[in-house]
């Protein structure tokens, strides 16, 4: 019936001199060159602290796609990195090593819970649901700390970071930083690709409809359920391949992953970054997790006396951004 | 068949009969106006009829189909489109992705992750010309927010039409508009009268005997009458219950 033109690699013409465009390709560029400038300064903790930042960064891309894109606000999105962290332990422990059945469970455990939870907690919306997805995430979190068998609430290491497989043989061994470090970089690629487009689709006009006017969107006959629980869904799986690779970066899993403070932390990120745009939760990722490593050093190097007050300044940070920067600081540049 | 009957619609707040027992119809091709004084349960009506608002007795029929029970969107997929007294829009969007999203609404294939909604070419020719039908072709890529109040109102209307309804609830479609973009409206609906089964709930009483083939006059939730609009102008009780001295 309806004729779509040949799918392009860019669903949109780009346009190349706009800051927001020229802000993400320096950003993706100099990520991309990271680990090399880190190898010639020898320095292989930047590396993991860049690690970090990225699988923060894919976690908040996958909350953004409902936050920012859907207007669900979910308070327990990091009940589903903590479940992507022990999809990696639990089956370590048991001398299952390999990443593709680590990834694999993640996903497996996680699109029938997500799909479970999410239609119970779409039923409300508003302060409703932040309940209900909080009250969920405090659940398993306390179910994480019964299990004694797997540490308790003293989490579980990780004897070593998830194998490859016949990939071993190209020279991908996670157990290399770099290696680890550019599997998260591509991955926040393909998450930003995938959800970049799946916002432009028809799908996401209806997504993005049913945050801005949802008793519309419903009136003119979109099943908006079916909209929202896929979003819901596809937003939980990419938390949980953030959690796979948290547990690779820290060979940990911890109930500490899902605790709710992470899942207010990832949506503090993609409010810095720019609530509803593609590229916010990178941006968002970088600012937050740099200033909760700089603060520190900074206070430490010039009041000693107040080391413990850092996050005073970033309280104070945040606050500016929130009264100036109303749209988050990627989302402020012009497209 | 008629376009719409109701049958003995009661809805209950509490303790009020928001609507009592409103038994009516629309026929093919016809444009019948409910009036009533403010707070006679016009709204709640349409929300019944819309599917907003659950029905507590009675039943409704649109083309034939009982669809009392049924949920709102899958009465929209009937044929079923409204418009809002407050205007319902996506604020954030432009003039052309609303009424997209309208057109979107009948496609079976809308349930896609991968090609760009702006790169579906048939979509976007129908898009444009419920613009074009309202007379907004000039806005497609305003953002809705920064239209004019009367503008919104017209988007109201081309995304009712661009659903490519076969019943048209319209809930005040004059309300809050100006001497000017009133008549455009008055005009619009003159033209699209007979194309459609309309349901008018309307306050200007010279826009309705000027649209309507048939008045129901709704007082306290309860349809006083129904008649052609020059016999409810001549019927007493009519006058006494709400027309007054306007007429």
């Amino acid at each position: 019936m309806s004729e779509m033109k040949p799918t392009k690699l860019w669903p949109i013409a780009i346009q190349w001199s706009a800051p927001r465009t020229v802000t993400a390709v320096v950003i993706i560029a100099l990520l991309g060159v990271l680990p090399v400038i880190a190898g010639a300064l020898e320095s292989s903790y930047y590396v993991s602290f860049a690690t970090r930042i990225l699988i923060y960064a894919l976690a908040a891309i996958g909350l953004n796609f409902i936050l920012g894109f859907g207007g669900m606000v979910s308070l327990g999105h990091a009940m589903y990195v903590m479940l992507g962290a022990y999809a990696v332990a639990i089956p370590a422990s048991h001398g299952v090593t390999s990443g593709f059945a680590h990834v694999a469970l993640a996903v497996a455990v996680c699109i029938p819970l997500a799909a479970g939870l999410g239609a119970v907690a779409l039923r409300t919306s508003g302060i409703a649901f932040i309940m209900i997805t909080l009250a969920f995430a405090q659940m398993l979190f306390f179910g994480a700390v019964s299990l004694k068998d797997y540490g308790g609430d003293d989490g579980l290491t990780v004897a070593a970071r998830s194998t490859l497989g016949g990939l071993d043989g190209f020279g991908l061994n996670l157990a290399n930083n770099a290696t680890l470090y550019y599997v998260a970089f591509v991955t926040v690629l393909v998450a930003l690709y995938l959800s970049w487009r799946a916002v432009l689709s028809p799908f996401g006009l209806v997504l993005r409809a049913t945050k801005s006017n949802a008793r519309r969107a419903t009136a003119l006959g979109h099943p908006i359920f079916r909209y929202q629980l896929t979003a819901y869904v596809a937003s939980a799986v990419v938390c949980a391949i953030a959690g796979v690779l948290l547990a690779n970066l820290t060979l940990f899993a911890s109930p500490a992953y899902g605790a709710w403070t992470l899942s207010g932390e990832l949506i503090v990120i993609v409010i810095l970054g720019g609530l509803g745009t593609v590229f916010g939760p990178v941006v968002g990722a970088i600012i937050l997790l740099a200033l909760e490593e700089a603060l520190p050093m900074l206070i430490e190097a010039t009041l000693p006396d107040y080391k413990s007050n850092w996050m005073l300044l970033l309280g104070l940070f945040i606050f500016f951004v929130a009264l100036f920067l109303k749209r988050g600081v990627f989302g402020s540049l012009k497209r | 068949m008629s376009a719409l009957v109701t049958h003995s619609l009661v809805k209950r707040f509490g303790g009020v009969l928001a609507t009592d027992h409103v038994s009516l119809t629309v026929e093919p091709g016809e444009l019948h106006a409910i009036i009533g004084p403010n707070g006679a349960g016009k709204s709640t009506l349409i929300g019944q009829l819309a599917g907003e608002i659950a029905c507590d007795e009675g039943s409704v029929h649109v083309l034939g189909t009982d669809v009392t029970h049924m949920p709102t969107h899958k009465r929209a997929q009937l044929g079923l489109a409204r418009t809002y007294q407050v205007t319902q829009l996506a604020k954030e969007f432009t003039a052309l992705d609303n009424v997209l999203l309208a057109v979107n609404a009948r496609s079976a294939h809308n349930f896609r992750f991968w090609g760009n909604a702006h790169n579906d070419a048939t979509a976007m020719k129908k898009a444009a010309t419920a613009l074009a039908t309202v007379g907004l072709s000039h806005l497609h890529h305003a953002e809705v927010g920064m239209l004019a109040h009367g503008e919104q109102r017209q988007l109201e209307i081309a995304m009712a039409l661009a659903t490519e309804p076969k019943l048209l609830l319209l809930d005040e479609p004059l309300a809050g508009m100006s001497q000017g973009e009133s008549s455009a409206i008055i005009t619009l609906l003159k033209s699209l009268k007979g194309r459609y089964p309309m349901l008018l709930v309307e306050h200007d009483m010279d826009a309705v005997f000027a649209l309507a083939d048939r008045v129901s006059v709704l007082v306290y939730g309860r349809i006083i009458a129904t008649d052609t609009p020059g016999r409810i102008r001549e019927n007493t009780e009519v006058r006494a219950a709400y027309l007054g001295d306007e007429v």
